[in-house]
C-alpha cells in the first residue's frame, strides 16, 4: 500500500476550480517533486494532504489515515505527517530547542529529557547543533528553515511535505537548505516537495509531477520527464532551465 | 466650620487615593477576566457568538461611563437590585473597561500571523494549545503597552464615581474643597495624586511599546 494516495481530489474556491480531479500514489522511500507555475495548484495540493486546506471531492490515504471532504479530526494524521513551510513559521517568542521540544511534549508527551535528546539530534542532522538556545531572529533565513526541518523532524514523521522552501532564501542560502533535503532523502525520508528549483528536482527526487490548471498534467521519473517532456507545456515550462 | 488646606488635609486625600487604587485595581481584574474570554471568543466563536461580542463592543464603547454608572447605581437599584456605591462602581466600571480592552487584546491576538497558526496546526497541536503555547504568549508581548497605557484610563475615569457619591480622590478632593472653600489649592493637589499614580503607568506603557519590542514573527 503506498504511503500516500490521492484519489480523484477536488478543491473550489467558490466556484473556482483549483484541483481538479488529482490521482497520485507516493510510496514508501519515494521523493516526489511536485513543479509548475504559480496558480497550477501545487501548494493547495500539497496543503491538502495534511488537511490544512479541506477538500471538495475525492479521498486522501496518508500513514493510516483518511480525509474526506468533511473529515475534522485531523490530529492524529498531523502527528505522522511533517510539514515545512515557506515563511518558515518558526515560534519567535521560543529559542531553538524549545521550537522542537515543544510539539513532542505537549502533542506526544514525550519526556523532557527525551525530547531535549532528540532535539539535539535532529539538530544535528541539520548541521546546527550549536545553536540549541539561540532565537529565530538571531539566525539567517536558511538556518531558520533547517530548524523548521529539524522541528519537523522531532515528531518523527512518516511522510514529509516541503511547501517551497527554499522560495523566500538568496541564492547563496538556498544551497544549505537543499543539502538538508537530499540527505534526508538519502536516509530514506518519503517526501513530496513543492519545489521552483528544477535542478534540484531533477537531481533528488525519483518521480517528478508537473502540474497544470489544477491537474496532474505529466508525471514520471524526474530524469525521463526533464530530458523528454511530452506535453507542450511541460516542454515550454522547463524550457528556460534547458538553455 | 472652615479649616485651612494644609498637611493635615492630606490624609483624606490619601485615604480617596487609596480608594481609586482599590477601584482601579478590581476594575482591571473584573475587565482583564472578561475581555480575555470575549477576546477569544470574538475571534474563534461560533458566528452568533462572535456578532454578540461585537455588539456589545459597539454599544458600550459608544455609551458614556457615566451613563452606564448611573444605570448600575439608580436603574438596576429601581429594578430592585440595589448596589452600593463601591459595587455599582466596580460593575459600570468593569462592563466599560471590557468593552475597549477586549478589543485590544483582539486586536493583539488577531495581530499573529495566520501562518503561526498553521505551523501550530501542522504539529498536531490542539486549540487550547495552539493558544497556550503559540499564539496568546505572543499576542501578550504585544499587548503589553496598550493594556498598560489602557490602565491609565480606567485609573482616570474612575474621577467619575464621585458622582454617586464614592469617596475615592475626586470625591475627596470635593468633600475637602466644601471644608476649606480653597478649590484650587484642593484640585492642584487631587490632579497631582493622578498624576503620581498614572505618570509611571504612561512612561512604563511608553517603554513597553518603544524600547523593548516583542520579537516580531517571522
Amino acid at each position: 500500500m503506498p504511503a500516500v494516495q490521492l484519489n480523484d481530489i477536488k478543491k473550489f474556491y467558490g466556484a473556482l476550480c483549483v484541483l481538479d480531479g488529482i490521482n497520485l500514489a507516493v510510496e514508501t522511500r519515494d521523493v516526489v517533486a511536485v513543479i509548475g507555475q504559480s496558480g497550477s495548484g501545487k501548494s493547495t495540493m500539497l496543503r491538502c494532504i495534511n488537511g490544512l486546506e479541506p477538500i471538495q471531492g475525492g479521498s486522501i490515504d496518508i500513514a493510516g489515515h483518511t480525509i474526506t471532504p468533511g473529515t475534522h479530526n485531523l490530529r492524529g494524521l498531523r502527528k505522522e505527517v511533517g510539514m515545512v513551510f515557506q515563511s518558515y513559521n518558526l515560534f519567535p517568542h521560543l529559542n531553538v530547542a524549545e521550537n522542537i521540544m515543544l510539539a513532542p511534549r505537549i502533542v506526544k508527551k514525550v519526556k523532557k529529557e527525551e525530547a531535549w535528546e532528540t532535539a539535539q539530534a535532529v539538530l544535528k542532522q541539520v548541521g546546527l547543533a550549536d545553536k540549541a538556545g539561540a532565537y529565530p531572529d538571531e539566525l539567517s533565513g536558511g538556518q531558520q528553515q533547517r530548524v523548521a526541518i529539524a522541528r519537523s523532524l522531532a515528531m518523527k514523521p512518516k511522510v514529509m511535505l516541503f511547501d517551497e522552501v527554499t522560495s523566500a532564501l538568496d541564492p547563496q542560502l538556498t544551497g544549505e537548505v537543499l543539502k538538508t533535503i537530499a540527505e534526508l532523502a538519502a536516509a530514506g525520508m518519503t517526501m513530496i516537495l513543492v519545489t521552483h528549483e528544477m535542478g534540484f528536482a531533477r537531481q533528488v527526487a525519483n518521480r517528478t509531477v508537473f502540474m497544470y490548471k489544477g491537474q496532474i498534467w505529466e508525471e514520471g521519473p524526474s530524469k525521463e520527464l526533464f530530458s523528454a517532456p511530452k506535453t507542450p507545456e511541460l516542454r515550454s515550462f522547463i524550457a528556460p532551465d534547458l538553455k | 466650620m472652615i479649616q485651612s488646606f494644609g498637611f493635615s488635609s492630606l490624609p483624606i486625600l490619601l485615604h480617596g487615593a487609596l480608594w481609586t487604587l482599590i477601584l482601579s485595581a478590581s476594575t482591571f481584574v473584573a475587565a482583564g477576566f472578561f475581555s480575555l474570554i470575549f477576546a477569544l471568543l470574538r475571534v474563534l466563536g461560533p458566528k452568533p457568538v462572535r456578532i454578540l461580542i461585537a455588539g456589545y463592543i459597539e454599544l458600550v464603547q459608544a455609551t458614556p461611563l457615566l451613563i452606564l454608572l448611573f444605570l448600575a447605581y439608580y436603574g438596576l437599584s429601581f429594578l430592585g437590585y440595589y448596589f452600593p456605591p463601591l459595587a455599582a462602581a466596580v460593575i459600570s466600571l468593569t462592563l466599560y473597561a471590557t468593552a475597549f480592552l477586549a478589543d485590544i487584546w483582539r486586536g493583539c491576538i488577531e495581530a499573529i500571523p495566520k501562518q503561526q497558526w498553521e505551523a501550530a496546526d501542522a504539529l498536531a497541536m490542539s486549540t487550547p494549545q495552539k493558544l497556550r503555547y503559540v499564539i496568546l504568549p505572543q499576542a501578550f508581548r504585544i499587548s503589553l503597552g496598550p493594556t498598560v497605557g489602557f490602565l491609565v484610563q480606567i485609573v482616570k475615569n474612575t474621577s467619575v464615581t464621585a458622582l454617586i457619591s464614592f469617596v475615592e480622590l475626586t470625591r475627596a478632593g470635593q468633600l475637602l474643597n466644601n471644608m476649606t472653600f480653597q478649590p484650587f489649592e484642593v484640585f492642584l493637589t487631587v490632579g497631582a495624586m493622578y498624576f503620581i499614580i498614572c505618570y509611571p503607568l504612561s512612561y512604563y506603557s511608553e517603554y513597553l511599546q518603544g524600547g523593548k519590542r516583542a520579537r516580531s514573527s517571522t
